[in-house]
């Protein structure tokens, strides 16, 4: 039986024919890398391939690697295998993965949405023959709406807080979400606090992203002179001490989680704004059949039933085992290692 | 509709009593009268009989949103609400519907007789001409109950700052059986009617369980002490030849226990007593299981009259010839209560007085309270002697001092993802313990809580990675992690396949320093079997 171009084993997505992996999750000789991300840019490879836009972000969390860079549609070959790198439109400098080998395409998707959030280059269809998609929010009961709708409904939530004297606390990843937020907040209602981790990323993504002036919160920051304003945190900072000095302060989170109520109740967050990075239900159905592709390999998020129903719909679907996180989980994982 | 449904998103997205209490008592000052009833009756708990069944629902959800059933049914295992899955699937509308709360209530009792066709067509015209979070509730309506942190405490301190009533005397008003169909706001709480009163029950006094060492109460001869007993919660009330049997829910539960009928003739019109319906089969008092085959039943069968026949274990009088006592001492209404059931004893009713225990300091009382599985009680209640009855749990006057749950160190097998806030979290567990060749573990408990939120995130993380077989909801784990389960009764069943059940299994800890080898076995469990 003829190997497949590309296939799931213990280390991450390998590529037999290049001898290189996709976003491996243990360390390996050559990674090309999807985005920043934690569960996808892990330490430990002798050497990383990855857009320029992504270089500085995953420098900044690896520290000293070996790391190339790569443009848009920029055709590379390794062993015969030709690889190039497509916008994904998940956060800022995340790539779609595809592989050309003997006429066949392949296409990893790494993490993606379909609508365009201002700030990541908007995510492109890649014709292919095979499609390795997320499915993070691959259930019907995920439906965004357009984010204009979404920063209007923040950008109120934190006018209405101003006026009651009290501080907006909203917390987002610290790469990607949070600098998504920085672009679209109304900066004539007040000034933009960050926590250390989301400032350290922040200053990292300003050389490539034009984003609005921010304020470290640090331990000489006085408590009067946060009132009003409003404060981007990564989760992790949600219960902790460091909150205590926005006092009186009212909490959100932008999530595509916050779909369920369920799930801000579990956080004890007084307001959920349903904000994801990644696909809805419908993105995900529409970037799939855009892609032409007849083979489906469903990694992260709902795949089971995202597998079946794409194969009631006609595709040649399937589950691989990743060890990618849900969005979720990711957040946690991201939480120790600003901590840390 | 707008209003209401304004006002259980306010609710539901707070996690603070004050907000709640301002958000509902604006709510009460602003909204119709017919609204308001309704709203009342809805966050008590009294809904209209269920038009349509769930079944239906769900095969028309799946229909109108154009996605097979079983990925409907998948979507409501992860979402954990039927009526939030339903506001999720269904399209986005473009109409608005200007209905009132009332109008819609209105309709869905009308509903309940009509044609399987015309109640689909009820619902798909609704579903479709309600903006998202109006079709959560309008479906939420139908469905079931709001689980928004509403308590009654929390409505009626909101209604008296709408209405400027006294709270303990709303609490009263809101007890009871009355129809929000046919009762104004005004006959409800405003008004005052005597004749109302005929079947109300007082508000139930609740304890707190008690924190400290019982030496901080202070001397061991101010409290008075008596065992507490496993049963349900009643005010058994006698006015006017007629008896009411509450339950401490506020349901009216008369009809289940015709037993109580005897108590008519016996016992004098205006009395109120407080105690516990406890099951007595072969004149012993029973288990908790004993009891449930009695409160789940409609029909109250003559067999099962005899074979779990149920008594009230009195504890306290509230009303005595048709005056309120309730703020008499407790001493005092002892000894009402004592010298009634003296005068009562020989007329074979099924009431039995809940002893009070002296003793002449705390180690006496330390000692009585171990005793308690002997005489199938859950620990001690202490009452002092100079108090009032007063209304909901307050601290002060009542604790209960509950003995140490039973324990034992069992194997993770099984996890189900949660319900409700858990919805996107595998927190129900089953856990198994060894078999006499230790080779096997064998199903003994469920449980789902105990475990703080993060570590809830940990077992949940650690599951999705070590996940063996997954069947629907369900996965089986590799066996890895060891948890200390308490609970407080066991008995023996013929319907576990362990041969035992517990009853309120809960976690108490994870024992992360144990191996699986190092949990406990079957014979260990059957071992704390009351002989």
């Amino acid at each position: 039986m003829k190997i497949p171009l590309l296939v799931f084993n213990d280390k991450g997505i390998y590529c037999q024919a290049a001898d290189v992996y996709l976003d491996p999750w243990k360390p390996v000789k050559k990674a090309i890398i999807s985005h920043g991300h934690a569960d996808h840019s892990r330490w430990g490879h002798q050497q990383y391939i990855t857009h320029y836009s992504n270089v500085a972000i995953i420098k900044h969390r690896l520290g000293d690697i070996t790391v190339a860079g790569k443009e848009w549609n920029e055709a590379f070959t390794i062993n015969g295998v030709k690889f190039s790198l497509h916008p994904a439109g998940h956060i800022i400098g995340s790539s779609q993965i595809r592989v050309e080998y003997k006429g066949e395409v392949w296409v990893f998707t790494g993490d993606y949405k379909t609508e365009d959030d201002g700030l990541a280059v908007p995510y492109e269809v890649v014709k292919c023959h095979t499609f390795i998609t997320e499915c993070t929010f691959g259930l019907p009961a995920f439906k965004w709406v357009p984010q204009e709708q979404v920063f209007n409904d923040i950008n109120t939530w934190w006018q209405q807080n101003r006026d009651d004297g009290k501080t907006s606390v909203l917390f987002g990843y610290s790469l990607g979400k949070a600098q998504r937020i920085l672009k679209h907040l109304d900066t004539s209602i007040g000034q933009i606090y960050t926590h250390g981790a989301v400032e350290n990323m922040t200053e990292v993504i300003r050389s490539i992203a034009d984003l609005p002036p921010t304020h470290k919160i640090t331990r000489d920051t006085k408590k009067e002179e946060i009132k009003g304003n409003i404060v981007i945190a990564p989760p992790s900072a949600h219960g902790s001490t460091w909150i205590k000095k926005m006092v009186p302060y009212v909490t959100a989170s932008a999530s595509g989680w916050m779909t369920f109520r369920g799930a801000r109740r579990r956080r004890a967050i007084d307001k959920g704004f349903v904000l994801s990075d990644h696909c809805d239900w419908q993105g995900l159905l529409n970037s799939i059949k855009a892609t032409g592709a007849e083979k489906i390999i469903c990694t992260h998020g709902y795949t089971d039933i995202f597998s079946r129903f794409l194969a009631e719909q006609g595709y040649d679907a399937k589950t691989e085992q990743t060890q990618y996180e849900e969005e979720n989980a990711e957040e946690v994982s991201k939480e120790k290692e600003e901590n840390g | 509709m707008k209003q209401f449904a304004e006002l259980i998103r306010t609710l539901d997205s707070t996690n603070k009593t004050t907000l709640k209490v301002e958000a509902l008592a604006h709510y009460l000052k602003t909204a119709s009268d017919k609204d308001k009833v309704w709203t009342i009756a809805i966050l008590s708990h009294r809904r209209p009989p269920r038009p349509v069944n769930t079944t239906l629902m769900r095969n028309w959800a799946s229909e109108f949103s154009k996605i097979p059933l079983w990925l409907f049914e998948e979507s409501y295992h992860i979402v954990g609400d039927l009526a939030e899955t339903i506001a999720l699937v269904i399209p986005p509308s473009e109409e608005i519907s200007e209905k009132s709360l009332y109008q819609f209530l209105q309709e869905i009792i009308e509903l309940k007789p009509r044609s399987e066709e015309e109640k689909k067509e009820y619902l798909k015209e609704n579903w479709f001409s309600l903006n998202y979070y109006e079709r959560f509730v309008f479906t939420k309506l139908i469905t079931g109950s709001f689980r928004i942190g509403v308590s009654q405490k929390l409505m009626t301190r909101a209604l008296s700052k709408a209405t400027d009533i006294d709270e303990d005397i709303l609490a009263y008003k809101l007890m009871g059986n009355w129809d929000p169909a046919t009762t104004t706001f005004n006959d409800l709480i405003l008004e005052e009617k005597p004749e109302d009163f005929l079947s109300k029950p007082y508000p139930f006094y609740l304890a707190y369980a008690i924190e400290d060492k019982p030496e901080s109460l202070g001397s061991v001869k101010e409290w008075a002490a008596e065992h507490k007993w496993d049963g349900i919660r009643s005010q058994v009330i006698i006015r006017n030849s007629e008896l009411f049997v509450w339950s401490r829910g506020e349901e009216l539960v008369t009809d289940k226990y015709p037993e109580f009928e005897k108590f008519i003739d016996i016992i004098p019109d205006g009395t109120v007593i407080d105690g516990e319906i406890l099951p007595f089969p072969e004149n012993e008092i029973g288990t908790f299981k004993d009891l449930q085959t009695r409160i789940g039943r409609k029909n109250i069968t003559k067999k099962l009259l005899e074979k779990t026949p149920v008594i009230l274990k009195a504890y306290d009088v509230l009303e005595w010839k048709g005056e309120d006592i309730r703020e008499k001492p407790y001493r005092e209404r002892r000894n009402i209560l004592e010298k009634l059931y003296a005068e009562v004893a020989s007329e074979k009713i099924p009431l039995h007085l809940s002893k009070t225990i002296s003793f002449e300091n705390w180690e006496e009382a330390t000692k009585e309270r171990e005793r308690s599985r002997e005489v199938k009680s859950e620990g001690l209640m202490l009452k002092r002697w100079d108090s009032p009855y007063l209304v909901g749990r307050k601290k002060g006057d009542w604790w209960k001092w509950k003995v140490d749950p039973l324990t034992i160190d069992a194997v993770l097998t099984y996890a189900m993802r949660g319900h409700g806030r858990r919805s996107n979290l595998f927190t129900d567990y089953t856990f198994g313990l060894w078999d006499e060749s230790k080779e096997e573990l064998v199903t003994f408990a469920k449980a789902y809580s105990g475990l703080t939120d993060a570590e809830f995130r940990k077992v949940d993380a650690w599951i999705k990675r070590n996940t063996l077989e997954r069947y629907g909801p369900v996965r089986s784990v590799t066996p890895h992690h060891v948890f200390e389960i308490a609970f407080e009764g066991i008995a023996e069943s013929k319907r576990h396949k362990s041969g035992v059940a517990t009853r309120f299994p809960r976690i108490l800890r994870w024992r992360q320093d144990k191996k699986i080898e190092d949990a406990n076995t079957l014979e260990d469990l059957k071992a704390l079997i009351p002989k």
